[in-house]
């Protein structure tokens, strides 16, 4: 079987898996936020860059080659990994005491794991209006990090194409396909792929807020770097039914 | 009854466009047309028609600057905003305009008549200031020209009907070499790689195997012309400098129902707009060029195809352009059996841009040429292999097709004359900005930054921006610096600074480019753009401090590492390129202090200042520098 070196450990890896899938599937934890199992990979948010043969390159589009030399757990990478996250807090509104999502969301388990342990930027203080439309869902577009993961839900699963990203640089945001722009007018079902796929607290399902009382939460249980390890197909062709 | 269609003109258009999801930003411009925006149940229609979901669709049209979801005015008056326009006045007249118009920039007036607003470099940076009425294109503007187009406002006039010295623009050709003197006629280079098959006999086989045993001697036509063009060293001219040859090879070799041949018109870099003169006046040099290259890639046997992706600021050389392509089908340069030579097909249709300067990323072209958001792809793989709609795309600049044309009617040897051994024949630059003499200037590679100072008339120069805001911005210690790949590379732009210029203004220009121009895609640039701006407005403002200096330099690691495309990687060159050769410039803006907060308690009380018609002295807290 091919392999290729991850921080000095052989990952073996089958054709047609990423670098991150190959990883994953060994047990070893590269981490990530737009980069979901069950779908193609994205490669926006940048979180899992590593260097391969000593250049900088996104983990989870990089088809995995044999005899690859890739460095992860570095001081210059974390760090970079740090800032990345910094920015994504400093762009939208990640006020995590008062959000339903804090335990359950990745952004937050990224910070905790990786040790960001300030603000660092300024922040840009989003004033988007949330969407209470629809009865059974809400949406909050001031926590976006334009991951694109409940588009392609929606449109490769749910078979719909609910969402969509518009704009461009920092106006870059998420809209809904609906002519007057509110989810209610949309196909949409609580059962959705779309709506479960959420890393942070945009698509939040009404009425079971704070169920699970915070503290027992998904990553209070273990940091994200197990829990994802955890989640990770060890197969190449798991795919979402 | 049968049910009333709506919206009759979503049916035309998509007639137009047969039914075809990938020209849908074609299908947009087209249906702006109407009211100069896009209604929402436009978009709908639209949506519902082609079968793609509506948030897809108005995901698209939110992508262009030029394409609008909300009302605008019936005149759309867009000043360009480069630092060249800037330096020629281009603010006090936009604030001239507004006045005389009443209007509010970046507002619709209340009539609905008119907006005024800033965009990109139009390219008429040798012309300037410039400035888009709704996309058309007017150079040199002057008190005395923007009180006409305020006269012809006022009295709405229909663009169609506004005087035709409005639009004048000059091809300002300054100096020539082999490209701009070409003396070509139309046809003769594909004739030359036609032929270039038939003739001589190679100085050595090509396959191993000797022409004796019945192997025709000469290499076929197509691979004839593709060695002529490694031959000749040609480089790509759009600023990253791949080797032409390689390129066309590589796409050659890969397997696909169609090859793609697509002209990169997206001349989107701040003061370059040598395409624009290639257009202008060299058309037919360009299309024969794309023509060579499906010659290279089809030699006549399998399918071919060709794209010429234009800028929206461009879009007054559509006609022409469409014109030239019609001439060249009668002439058999162009359709079936081209030159006369049996199944060699190959035809060239025109998209035009919508205002996105990351359209000029091959792969973000290419997306929009599929009718999507210009979003640079993953790669690999790359467009050689898998362009548009997944086939084997080429993807060259205007000027680099214009080159390439000289190379197949001239031959290598001739052309490698030119230049250095390693950049070899001649590069157009685009001079703009304080010299005497600005416009279009050819040079063989290897000319030196001085030469050029001296025959465009600048004086007193502080420094130059050679190839736009990506590029390099350097001092005159480094005058003598040759444009070439192996020294100074560069896409053509050319602005020239003088002393009496702030850098810092001039950087700070380029910061807002790339903060308006970043696709949004990737956290480094789409945030880190925002934040660079954010940063250099708050040194613009007089509350920079050393800290800010940190934070430019983290969010210059963070996007030249992990940056999606090259927008991002050199987003930071202006800055970069400041804080190493021009320190002074941003450290005189900086107060002593460690740390100061952009947040200032004075400012933020103007509203209430406002609510309460005052502006005393007592309305306002004191100066900090007063207080003890």
């Amino acid at each position: 079987m091919n392999s290729f070196l991850l921080d000095g450990a052989e990952i073996p890896f089958e054709p047609g898996q990423t670098v991150i899938q190959a990883a994953l599937a060994a047990g070893h934890y590269i981490p990530h936020l737009c980069y979901h199992p069950e779908f193609v990979p994205h490669g926006s948010c940048k979180l899992c860059t590593v260097r391969a043969d000593g250049r900088p390159t996104a983990a989870c589009t990089l088809p995995a080659q044999a005899g690859l030399k890739v460095e992860s757990e570095t001081e210059e990478l974390n760090d970079l990994r740090r800032t990345l996250v910094q920015m994504l807090f400093a762009e939208g509104n990640h006020f995590c005491p008062s959000c339903e999502k804090s335990g359950n969301c990745v952004l937050q388990a990224l910070g905790y794991d990786l040790g960001v342990m300030t603000a660092g930027f300024r922040h840009f203080f989003l004033d988007r209006p949330v969407d209470a439309s629809h009865p059974d869902i809400l949406l909050d577009f001031n926590r976006c990090v334009l991951c694109k993961l409940c588009v392609r839900a929606s449109e490769e699963v749910d078979g719909k194409g609910v969402f969509s990203l518009a704009g461009r640089g920092i106006q870059r945001r998420l809209i809904v396909s609906a002519e007057s722009g509110r989810l209610a007018d949309t196909d949409i079902a609580v059962t959705d792929k779309a709506v479960e796929v959420c890393p942070v607290g945009v698509i939040l399902r009404k009425r079971v807020g704070f169920r699970v009382p915070i503290g027992r939460r998904r990553f209070d249980a273990r940091p994200i770097s197990a829990q994802a390890l955890e989640d990770a197909p060890r197969k190449p062709e798991h795919k979402h039914e | 009854m049968p049910e009333q269609d709506p919206y009759p003109r979503v049916d035309d258009v998509l007639a137009l466009h047969r039914h075809d999801p990938t020209r849908l930003v074609q299908m947009l411009r087209d249906l702006q047309e109407a009211q100069g925006w896009l209604p929402p149940p436009v978009i709908t229609e639209l949506a519902r028609k082609l079968g793609v979901s509506r948030a897809r669709v108005e995901g698209v049209a939110a992508f262009y600057s030029f394409l609008h979801l909300q009302p605008v005015g019936y005149y759309r008056v867009l000043f360009s905003d480069n630092i060249t326009d800037r330096m020629q006045g281009s603010q006090a007249l936009l604030e001239y305009l507004c006045n005389k118009l009443w209007v509010e920039k970046g507002k619709v007036s209340e009539d609905g008549l008119l907006s005024i607003d800033t965009t990109s470099c139009t390219g008429l940076c040798d012309q300037g200031p410039g400035l888009l009425v709704n996309g058309w294109a007017i150079p040199r503007l002057s008190r005395e020209r923007l009180d006409e187009i305020a006269e012809l406002i006022l009295a709405r006039r229909p663009l169609a009907e506004w005087p035709q010295h409005l639009f004048h623009i000059e091809d300002n050709i300054c100096r020539r070499d082999i490209l701009l003197d070409h003396n070509l006629t139309p046809g003769e280079a594909i004739r030359a790689a036609l032929a270039r098959g038939l003739g001589t006999a190679p100085a050595r086989p090509v396959s191993g195997r000797s022409w004796r045993e019945g192997i025709p001697a000469a290499p076929p036509g197509p691979v004839a012309t593709l060695e002529e063009i490694k031959r000749s060293g040609l480089r790509g001219r759009g600023g990253a400098g791949f080797a032409t040859g390689l390129k066309w090879e590589a796409c050659r070799n890969a397997p696909g129902e169609t090859h793609y041949v697509v002209c990169n018109a997206d001349e989107g870099e701040p003061g370059t707009f040598k395409d624009r003169v290639l257009l202008t006046r060299y058309a037919d040099l360009v299309f024969e060029g794309m023509t060579v290259c499906a010659y290279v890639l089809g030699g006549g046997r399998r399918p071919t195809h060709g794209f010429l992706y234009l800028r929206g600021e461009y879009r007054y050389l559509l006609e022409p352009l469409l014109a030239c392509l019609e001439r060249r089908r009668r002439e058999g340069l162009l359709g079936r059996d081209i030159c006369g030579e049996r199944g060699f097909d190959f035809d060239i249709e025109i998209h035009v841009g919508a205002g996105a300067y990351v359209c000029g990323e091959e792969s973000a072209l290419i997306e929009s040429l599929e009718g999507k958001r210009g979003i640079p792809r993953n790669r690999p793989p790359y467009p050689v292999t898998h362009g548009y709609l997944g086939q084997p795309t080429v993807v060259n600049n205007v000027e680099t097709f214009c080159a390439a044309a000289l190379v197949a009617a001239r031959g290598a040897d001739w052309y490698r004359a030119r230049g250095t051994p390693d950049s070899t024949g001649t590069k157009l630059l685009s001079v703009s900005g304080d010299c005497e003499r600005p416009g279009i200037y050819e040079y063989p590679f290897g000319v030196t930054v001085r030469e050029v100072l001296e025959d465009c008339g600048a004086r007193d120069t502080q420094a130059v921006q050679v190839s736009g805001p990506s590029g390099s911005l350097i001092d005159a210690a480094e005058f003598d610096r040759r444009l070439a790949f192996e020294d100074l590379p560069t896409a053509g732009a050319f602005m020239v600074f003088d002393a009496s210029r702030d850098i810092f203004e001039v950087v700070r220009n380029f910061v807002h480019f790339f903060a308006h121009e970043s696709c949004g895609f990737c956290t480094p640039c789409r945030v880190g753009t925002a934040m660079m701006r954010n940063v250099v407005d708050k040194i613009h403002a007089g509350r920079g401090a050393q800290l800010d200096l940190e934070e430019i330099c983290r969010l210059r690691q963070v996007m030249h590492l992990a940056a999606h495309c090259g927008l991002g990687h050199t987003a930071c060159n202006p800055m970069q390129d400041m804080l190493k050769r021009f320190r002074p410039a941003i450290q005189r803006r900086l107060k002593s202090l460690d740390f100061e907060p952009a947040f200032d308690l004075d400012a933020a009380l103007a509203r209430a200042r406002a609510f309460t018609g005052r502006d005393d002295a007592g309305a306002h807290l004191p100066a900090e520098s007063e207080t003890p």
